[in-house]
């Protein structure tokens, strides 16, 4: 490889690339992201490379696994080039077909092609799908035409030309005017501006400043920053140069769980390749600016995805947050002037600076900008991650996007912004996607975690998990968190156990409250939301726990109990057989009736019972009717009244 | 260092740039309850009972007076309903664990905290932290430190440094609010017992 000692020197290599590359010439796209890769894509890869050479394409057809790209539910997926054939739930065994089909025959391999739930009809292109028909893939979009191992494949995308832009058609301060003029928000959280950030550390005294990517992602159920960094680490990286530059920092940090390990191989080879290449080190591509970059591998603390605590644990020691009463942007990584950012919020920084911030700033509403990349999960029929501009709806993103509930049942709630987010109702699901209107709402962006509930998710419970997750990664320094979130853990338990009280709301606010104010660091601060959102939208769920005993969600355990119709009970013996503790007494032409002080409420009765009968239900709040007298339990077949037809 | 003039419940007050509300209230004595400051620590900012409101450039803020830097024309209240409810939980929640240690019954009566509205926790220990900062930042001796994290962390002596330390020190002791610290001292004494080559005179 050879390093750019000049800007004209990379251009010229990229012209040779595009020059060799024909854009006609197919191309296997196959998404090897962590999700896919979990559902088998390696193997797929393995077979796609032998039929490949077995029917003679090798020369023909190119290859490449590529990172995240996005609709992981039907993973893995590939996208064949250039016609954008879109391939679904792939098995190795899949392989000959498509190949045949695609490249041999010219026609389309149907069977795995998506189909739409609703006309039935079969989709070809990965753009006619609605999952990414209403997306705006402007961040995330080219992870599927790019091998993150291979920096030759960023560069034939336009890779680099913004930090060549940055570094030779810009002054440090004209970059920073830019990103100031875009209104870019931090994805990563608080949504803070980042001009405003970046120019605070500019103005900071001191020689020495950092840059540092914030790749702690945490959340559960999130993985935009994983997938973004597994995907296209380049732009992230390029961001990252163009921001040290603008700061005036000569050395920056990824700090990366550890548990992400594709992310930490991919980044460190990008950094290497980068490196190589002259973007990275001394006199890079002969503008007289250094920077270096060095990965951290994070040991697996959330509260580390705190910016405080996150320097603290790159300083080697624990992670614990401080005050930011001086911003870190001031007094951060020992304490110098440090520019921390979210993974999404740097890879937005080359477009802002390829397209202009005038660009940029068309995208998305009056206060948030451009695009956000979300991590769509829970009860939804495509999970996956979507990339919209701000200021669409919950609405579309769920059902446009995401398909809405699956298996029929209704839509409850959606938590946005990850464990310290809120949980906002069905009236809410018009509610533009902004950094304002979300925080109005009681929730927040966060840095896009999307949890879908469905009706049978009870909301005291939900905030009793998330509770339960942040007392557990909490640092335990100051009293209001730890404490508050302590006796809020028991109480919300409790309550979900049957035994709430009268003043149990009222005590829960007021913890919530101090919590809220009095925490020392943003985990803290944030940590009341699930349970003040619920408490907002969801209260006479809470109501019901407490003076009736009644979970109204049918999902908290203690609060319900199974019940077998004796109107519709068949005496199939499936439950009878299936109970894993013989609560159940049966037998043939006998009423099944559950033995409430066997059972464990696993729910495998319920489950099991075929739908044509539909006998077990759950019960709760309500005493159970009394159990059948031993002579009312007999089925007469035939001319009985009790007559069905059962074998 | 430049002199800042500020206002602290209504009397203006002048101390040096760097100094901290705590201190600077401290000096015109004006009286700011903490349960985890020490003037020979750093400023920790855990407990934050020292809890004031402060208004700058037209915005009120809730900060701890142990950690906020003063600046020109701060305007700083000790007291006030906000104030004094988010001491009385901070209290309410402390008294779950130490609900005899005097520094707490104090402060309780004052700020009208009910020792028994949560439910009780079995250790005494608040997290102040004074021992393991004293015995790291002092002493510098780290016989004494906290392990885990969450609702889980507690302090806890390191056996190997406290079996040759601790005996002939002991001056984190008094520093405990809760009598905790020497509770945890005395276990790990009796878990060393028999094997500690130490000196008990």
């Amino acid at each position: 490889m050879a390093r750019f000692h000049s800007p004209e020197a990379l251009e010229s290599y990229r012209k040779g690339l595009l020059t060799d590359r024909d854009p006609n010439k197919p191309c296997i796209g196959l998404c090897t992201g962590s999700a896919c890769q979990a559902s088998g894509s390696l193997k797929v890869a393995e077979r796609i490379e032998a039929e490949l050479e077995k029917q003679g394409l090798k020369g023909r057809v190119n290859f490449r696994k590529t990172g995240c790209h996005g609709f992981c539910e039907r993973g893995p997926m590939v996208v064949i080039q250039p016609e954008e054939i879109a391939y679904f739930q792939l098995q190795p065994e899949d392989v000959p077909e498509i190949l045949t089909r695609t490249f041999q025959e010219k026609t389309i391999a149907e069977k795995y092609l998506y189909t739409d739930p609703q006309s039935g009809e079969r989709l070809v292109r990965e753009s006619e799908i609605p999952f990414y028909k209403f997306q705006q893939r402007l961040v995330f979009g080219s992870n599927g035409n790019i091998d993150p191992k291979n920096i030759d494949d960023y560069l034939a995308l336009g890779g680099y030309s913004a930090l060549t832009k940055a570094l030779f058609r810009m002054t440090p301060e004209e970059v920073l005017e830019e990103v100031k003029k875009s209104h870019l928000r931090g994805r990563g959280g608080g949504g803070f501006p980042t001009g405003r950030k970046w120019e605070e550390s500019r103005r900071a005294p001191g020689e020495i400043k950092y840059v540092i990517v914030n790749a702690d992602e945490g959340d559960p159920g999130a993985y935009m920053d994983r997938s973004l960094l597994e995907g296209n680490p380049h732009s992230v990286l390029e961001g990252l140069i163009i921001g040290a530059y603008a700061v005036g920092a000569q050395e920056g940090f990824v700090y990366v769980r550890q548990e992400y390990p594709l992310a930490v191989e991919n980044i460190n080879l990008a950094i290497e390749q980068a490196r190589a290449y002259g973007f990275l080190g001394k006199d890079i591509l002969g503008s007289g600016f250094d920077f270096e970059v060095k990965v951290h591998r994070g040991a697996g603390a959330f509260v580390c995805g705190e910016s405080s605590a996150l320097m603290t644990a790159l300083e080697g020691r624990a992670g614990e947050p401080r005050p930011k009463y001086i911003h870190t942007a001031v007094k951060g990584l020992w304490d110098r002037p440090s520019v921390l950012n979210n993974v999404e919020t740097w890879a937005n920084v080359p477009l802002i600076i390829n397209n202009g911030a005038d660009w940029f700033a068309r995208i998305g509403t009056d206060r948030s900008k451009g695009t956000k990349i979300f991590s769509l999960v829970g009860k939804i029929a495509h999970t996956g991650l979507v990339e919209v501009p701000m200021g669409v709806t919950l609405r579309d993103i769920i059902f446009k996007i995401g398909g809405g509930i699956p298996g029929g049942k209704k839509f409850k709630a959606v938590q946005t912004g990850g464990p310290s987010g809120g949980c906002l109702p069905e009236s809410l699901l018009d509610l533009p996607v902004g950094f304002d209107e979300l925080t109005q709402a009681g929730s927040m962006m966060g840095s896009g975690g999307m949890i879908v509930m469905d009706e049978d998710t009870c909301m005291v419970d939900v905030a009793r998990y998330f509770l339960d997750f942040l007392t557990d990664e909490s640092c335990g320094k100051c009293v209001p968190c730890r404490e508050g979130m302590r006796q809020m853990l028991k109480i919300l338990t409790r309550i979900t156990q049957g035994h709430g009280k009268e003043g149990d709301i009222e005590r829960l606010e007021e913890l919530a409250e101090v919590t809220g104010e009095a925490s020392l660091c943003a985990l803290g601060r944030s940590a009341p939301n699930p349970l003040l959102s619920t408490l907002r939208y969801f209260r006479e769920e809470y109501e019901a726990h407490i003076r009736e005993k009644r979970c109204p969600a049918l999902s908290c355990k203690a609060l319900i109990a199974y019940y077998i119709d004796p109107e519709k009970c068949q005496a199939c013996q499936i439950c009878f057989r299936k109970c894993p503790v013989m609560a159940i007494d049966g037998g043939k032409n006998r009423i099944h009736i559950i033995d409430q002080d066997k059972c464990t409420k696993c729910g495998t009765c319920f489950e099991v019972c075929p739908d044509r009968f539909k006998a077990v239900r759950k019960i709760s709040g309500q005493p159970l009717p009394p159990p059948l007298p031993e002579e009312a339990r007999v089925i007469v077949r035939g001319a009985g009244k009790k007559a069905q037809t059962i074998e | 260092m430049s002199p800042i003039q500020l206002q602290i419940d209504g009397r203006t007050v002048h101390t040096e740039a760097g100094a901290t509300v705590l201190a600077a209230a401290q000096k015109a004595g004006i009286s700011i309850p903490t349960l985890c400051h020490h003037e020979k620590l750093e400023p920790y900012g855990a407990c934050r009972i020292c809890t004031v409101e402060v208004e700058s450039g037209g915005r009120t803020r809730l900060v701890a007076a142990c950690l906020y830097p003063v600046e020109e024309g701060l305007v700083v209240r000790t007291r006030s309903p906000k104030v004094d409810k988010i001491r009385k939980v901070i209290l309410e929640l402390l008294l779950a664990h130490a609900p005899d240690a005097p520094a707490l019954q104090a402060l309780a009566e004052e700020y009208g905290a009910d020792r028994n509205r949560y439910e009780k926790e079995a250790s005494f220990c608040i997290h102040c932290g004074l021992c393991v900062r004293y015995c790291a930042e002092v002493k510098k001796l780290n016989a004494v430190g906290f392990i885990d994290r969450g609702m889980r962390r507690e302090i806890s002596f390191v056996p190997e440094i406290a079996s040759q330390v601790c005996w002939n020190c002991k001056e984190c002791f008094p520093l405990c609010p809760t009598s905790a610290l020497q509770a945890a001292y005395v276990l790990v004494e009796g878990l060393l017992g028999s094997t500690r080559g130490g000196n008990p005179e």
